[in-house]
C-alpha cells in the first residue's frame, strides 16, 4: 500500500530532526497525536498542531504523558494510526500504559527526543541514556522494537519505518531520537507518496462468530477487529486466553507472555535494519546508533589512516539487538568499541553476546555534549594494538 | 400482604387491570443477596431454605399470583439471576 | 430483545433477558454477595436496550479495581486499561470514532484519584463521553483502604482509626470542572438510574453519574454497617432527592443524608464539535475534518 499524498509534503526541505519526524509521522498515516509539552521533544507536536488540520488529523494536547500515551492506545483501536512524542521524563510516565500497549497488542509509536538525565536533567541538552529504559522500562517481561536515527533525513525515514513495524507487529514501537539530532537542521528529502510503502492495519477478515481476538496468525501476530461491526471483542491488561478474556493462571501467563516475547524474537531477522561497512577483514568493529554514529566517523578515518581495519555496525534498529550477529563477528575481530551517550547501556548487550571471545570498550560519558571523536579515535587505538 | 412501606394504592386500581408476571430464578446464579426478597413491591419471594451449588439460600416465589411483573427484581439483581415475564409472552419451552 | 428472540436457555427456562449485552459465559462474575456493581450494569443494559441502541453503538471501557471489571462482563466492545486511564484511553477512543457512544465504568478511587487529573481535564474540553462512577466510598478488590472518597470518620485498612480526611464530592467537583450533566442515584434507585442512563446516552458532551452502591464485604463489615442488604435499606430510608441541590447538600459525610438527583443539565459543545466548527472557521477550505478509524 501507498502512502495517502495528503500526508506526504514531497520535495525537498530544510528541516529539524523534530520537524522531519513529524512529517514523516504525517506521511506514514499518523491520523492521531496526543502529546504534552516537552524540551527537546515539543516541536514535533508543535508541527503537527499546524499540520494535522489540513490533512484530517487530530492533535490534542493532552493533561500530561500518562493521558497521552493512553489516550494513543485508544485512538489506535479506534483505528487510526497513532503516536506520542516526549523526552525523558515523559518518558518515565508513559512506562505503565507502554506496558498495556504491549499486553493489548496495540499499534502506536512513541518518539523520545533524549535529553540528559535522570530526572529533569539537562532538558535542552542530548544524552543517549533512555536506551534501556526503552528496552525494560514498564514491568514484567516483554520484547520491544526500538529504532535509531542519526540524521533528520532519518527522523523522516525511521518514523515511517516505526508505524509500519507497529502496524506489522502490533505493538509499541520506540523511535530513539536525541536532543542532537532533533535539533539539527538538514536538508531533508521526502520522496512521492506513491514511493512510500504502508502497512495497513491488519484487519480481521473473520467473521464475528469464529473471530478470537488473540488467536495468532503464521507470524504469531492476531488480527484486529474494527470497532462497531459486531465483534463485540474485549481486551484487557489482564493476563488473557485467546478470547481476550481474564485467565490468571500460570499456564496461560505462558501462553500470552510467551507469544509476546516470540512474535519480536521469531521474527526479529525481518525487523533488523543495520548498517554495515567493512566488517569482513576488520580487526576492531565500531558499534553506534544516533548521533554518536555521526561524531564517529572522522574516528574511524582517522584510524584507517593508521592502518587499522576498523568496520563499522550501525544498530538502526537498537531493539530488538541483533545478538547472533555480534556472537559471530566476536569470534572474528580484536575488538568491539562502542560510543554511547551514557555510562554503558547498549555495550552491556555487546558484552553480553560477545561472552569473553574479544574485547568490548565503551566510550561513554553521562550527557549534554556529543563524544569528541579523538576520544573515540583514542579507544579504536588502544584496543587495536 | 406487600410491606406497606414499599406499597402505595394508585386511585384508578379498581379500573385498570394489572399486567401478570411469572418469576424466573436462576438459582445456581444467585448469591443469596436477598435484594430482590426485599424491595419486591408485592412479596412475591422468600429466601429458600434450600441450598445452591455454591451454597447460597436462592430467592423462591411464594405468592406468584401477587406478581405484577414490575421487573424491580430482575434490575435489583445484581447476579442476573431472576427475572419476571409477562404471562402473555411466555412461549413453552421443549423439555 | 424479545423473548422470542432469545432462543438460549439455562436449565429448563429461558436465558436472563439481558443476556444478548453481557456475557453469560462468563458469570457468575467476581464481585460479592449483596455487591452493588451488578445492579448498575444491570440498569445500563436496560437503559441500552430502552434507547434503542444496539450493542454495537457504543463501547465501554473500565480501570483497574471491582467497578474496572465491568468491561469484561458486557458483551460490546470493552476496554479494560490500567489504574486511572479509563478517561484518556476513552479520550482517543471517542477522537477516533466519533460515529460511536463511549461510556466509562470505573470506581471512585479509579476515577478521582489516580485518574482524578483527567477526569477534571476531559470533563473541562467537554469530551464526549458517558462516565459513571460506582462509589463505595472504598479501595474493595485492594481489601479496603482509604478512598478519595471515604467519609470523615469511616474507617479502612489505611485508616485503622477512622478517616480525618476531607473527601471529595463528586457530583461538585463535575460541576466545577464544567460537566455538561451531572446525576447522582444509589444502587437502589433502579428506575431513575435506567432513565437517567438512557437519557444520558442519547446526549453529547461530558455526562457524569455517580452511583453510590453497597460495598457488603469490606466497606459495610468494616464499619459495622451489616451487610450490602442494610445499606440498601438505609439508602430508601435516607437519600432524598433533590435535583437543584446546593454544593453543601451535596457532601455525603458518615452514614449522613445522601442526596439525589440530576443536578446538571447543559449543551456546550463538545470537544470534537469545538475543534471542528473553530478550525473550520480559521482554515476554511483548507481544514479536512478528522478521519474516522476502522476498515475504509
Amino acid at each position: 500500500m501507498h502512502a495517502d499524498p495528503k500526508g506526504v509534503l514531497t520535495g525537498t526541505h530544510y528541516l529539524d530532526g523534530d520537524h522531519a519526524a513529524a512529517e514523516g509521522a504525517c506521511a506514514a498515516g499518523c491520523r492521531f497525536l496526543a502529546g504534552y509539552p516537552i524540551t527537546p521533544s515539543t516541536e514535533v507536536a508543535e508541527r503537527c498542531a499546524l499540520r494535522f488540520p489540513m490533512i484530517g488529523g487530530t492533535f490534542i494536547q493532552m493533561e500530561d504523558e500518562l493521558a497521552s500515551i493512553a489516550a494513543i492506545l485508544g485512538a489506535s483501536w479506534g483505528g487510526l494510526k497513532t503516536f506520542t512524542v516526549t523526552s525523558g521524563p515523559g518518558f518515565s510516565l508513559m512506562m505503565e500504559n507502554i506496558g498495556l500497549g504491549i499486553m493489548m497488542e496495540c499499534p502506536c509509536v512513541i518518539i523520545n527526543v533524549q535529553r540528559g538525565g535522570p530526572s529533569t536533567g539537562l532538558p535542552t541538552l542530548p544524552a543517549q541514556a533512555d536506551m534501556m529504559q526503552a528496552r525494560w522500562g514498564s514491568h514484567g517481561d516483554y520484547e520491544i522494537i526500538a529504532l535509531s536515527p542519526n540524521s533528520p533525513q532519518e527522523c523522516f525515514d525511521l518514523t515511517i519505518e516505526a508505524v509500519n513495524l507497529s502496524e506489522q507487529y502490533r505493538l509499541p514501537v520506540m523511535l530513539m531520537m536525541d536532543e542532537c539530532i532533533g535539533h539539527m537542521t538538514e536538508k531533508v528529502v521526502i520522496p512521492l507518496a506513491e514511493e512510500i510503502d504502508i502497512v495497513p492495519r491488519r484487519w480481521t477478515r473473520e467473521k464475528p462468530d469464529t473471530y478470537l481476538p488473540y488467536k495468532p496468525c503464521d507470524d504469531l501476530v492476531p488480527e484486529i477487529a474494527p470497532l462497531g461491526y459486531g465483534y463485540r471483542f474485549h481486551t484487557t491488561g489482564l493476563t488473557h486466553d485467546q478470547r481476550g478474556y481474564p485467565v490468571l493462571n500460570a499456564e496461560t501467563q505462558e501462553e500470552c507472555v510467551g507469544r509476546l516475547m516470540d512474535k519480536v524474537n521469531k521474527n526479529a531477522e525481518n525487523i533488523y535494519h543495520l548498517e554495515k561497512h567493512n566488517l569482513d577483514d576488520a580487526d576492531v568493529i565500531l558499534i553506534s546508533y544516533g548521533i554518536s554514529s555521526r561524531v564517529a566517523i572522522p574516528a574511524v578515518g582517522k584510524a584507517r589512516e593508521d592502518g587499522i581495519k576498523v568496520g563499522e555496525l550501525r544498530l538502526i534498529t537498537v531493539w530488538p539487538f541483533p545478538e547472533n550477529l555480534i556472537r559471530e563477528l566476536a569470534g572474528n575481530i580484536k575488538a568491539f568499541v562502542m560510543p554511547e551517550i551514557n555510562y554503558g547501556q547498549v555495550v552491556l548487550e555487546v558484552e553480553r553476546c560477545v561472552g569473553g571471545k574479544c574485547k568490548t570498550r565503551l566510550v561513554g560519558h553521562a550527557g549534554g555534549w556529543v563524544h569528541d571523536p579523538e576520544s573515540i579515535y583514542q579507544a579504536i587505538k588502544e584496543v587495536a594494538q | 400482604m406487600p410491606d406497606p412501606r414499599y406499597w402505595r394504592k394508585p386511585f384508578d386500581s379498581d379500573k385498570v387491570k394489572s399486567p401478570k408476571g411469572v418469576v424466573y430464578v436462576i438459582k445456581d446464579r444467585c448469591k443469596g443477596c436477598g435484594f430482590c426478597v426485599e424491595f419486591c413491591p408485592r412479596g412475591v419471594l422468600v429466601l429458600s431454605v434450600e441450598f445452591n451449588k455454591k451454597g447460597y439460600h436462592p430467592p423462591e416465589v411464594v405468592h406468584p399470583d401477587r406478581c405484577v411483573n414490575c421487573d424491580l427484581c430482575e434490575r435489583i439483581c445484581p447476579e442476573f439471576a431472576i427475572y419476571s415475564l409477562n404471562q402473555d409472552e411466555i412461549i413453552e419451552l421443549a423439555p | 430483545m424479545t423473548v422470542a428472540e432469545n432462543k438460549k436457555t439455562i436449565g429448563n427456562i429461558p436465558e436472563h433477558p439481558k443476556s444478548l449485552l453481557l456475557r453469560m459465559d462468563r458469570m457468575p462474575h467476581i464481585w460479592c454477595s449483596r455487591c452493588g456493581i451488578g445492579i448498575v450494569v444491570g440498569c445500563l443494559a436496560a437503559a441500552l436496550e430502552k434507547a434503542g441502541l444496539s450493542p454495537d453503538d457504543i463501547t465501554i471501557t473500565s480501570g483497574i479495581g471491582c467497578t474496572g471489571r465491568v468491561a469484561g462482563y458486557v458483551k460490546v466492545d470493552s476496554f479494560h486499561t490500567t489504574h486511572g486511564r479509563a478517561i484518556p484511553f476513552a479520550v482517543g477512543l471517542a477522537l477516533s470514532r466519533p460515529d460511536l457512544k463511549h461510556v466509562v465504568f470505573s470506581g471512585d478511587g479509579d476515577l478521582v484519584s489516580i485518574g482524578g487529573n483527567h477526569f477534571i481535564h476531559a470533563a473541562r474540553r467537554n469530551q464526549n463521553l458517558l462516565v459513571i462512577c460506582v462509589n463505595n466510598f472504598t479501595y474493595a478488590m485492594t481489601g479496603g483502604q482509604l478512598a478519595p472518597t471515604t467519609p470523615v470518620t469511616a474507617r479502612a485498612t489505611t485508616a485503622p482509626y477512622g478517616s480525618f480526611e476531607n473527601p471529595f464530592c463528586l457530583p461538585n467537583l463535575a460541576i466545577s470542572a464544567g460537566a455538561d450533566y451531572v446525576a447522582r442515584w444509589t444502587s437502589l434507585h433502579i428506575r431513575r438510574m435506567t432513565d437517567t442512563f438512557e437519557e444520558a446516552l442519547n446526549r453529547e458532551g461530558f455526562r457524569f453519574i455517580e452511583i453510590i452502591a453497597p460495598c457488603s464485604t469490606i466497606y459495610a463489615r468494616r464499619n459495622k454497617l451489616g451487610t450490602g442488604l442494610d445499606l440498601m435499606k438505609y439508602y430508601y430510608e435516607n437519600s432524598e432527592i433533590k435535583h437543584d441541590a446546593t454544593a453543601e447538600e451535596l457532601e455525603i459525610g458518615f452514614q449522613t443524608k445522601i442526596v439525589v438527583g440530576k443536578f446538571v443539565d447543559k449543551e456546550r459543545p463538545s470537544y470534537a464539535r469545538a475543534m471542528n466548527r473553530h478550525l473550520g472557521k480559521i482554515l476554511g477550505k483548507k481544514y479536512i475534518p478528522p478521519e474516522v478509524g476502522g476498515p475504509q
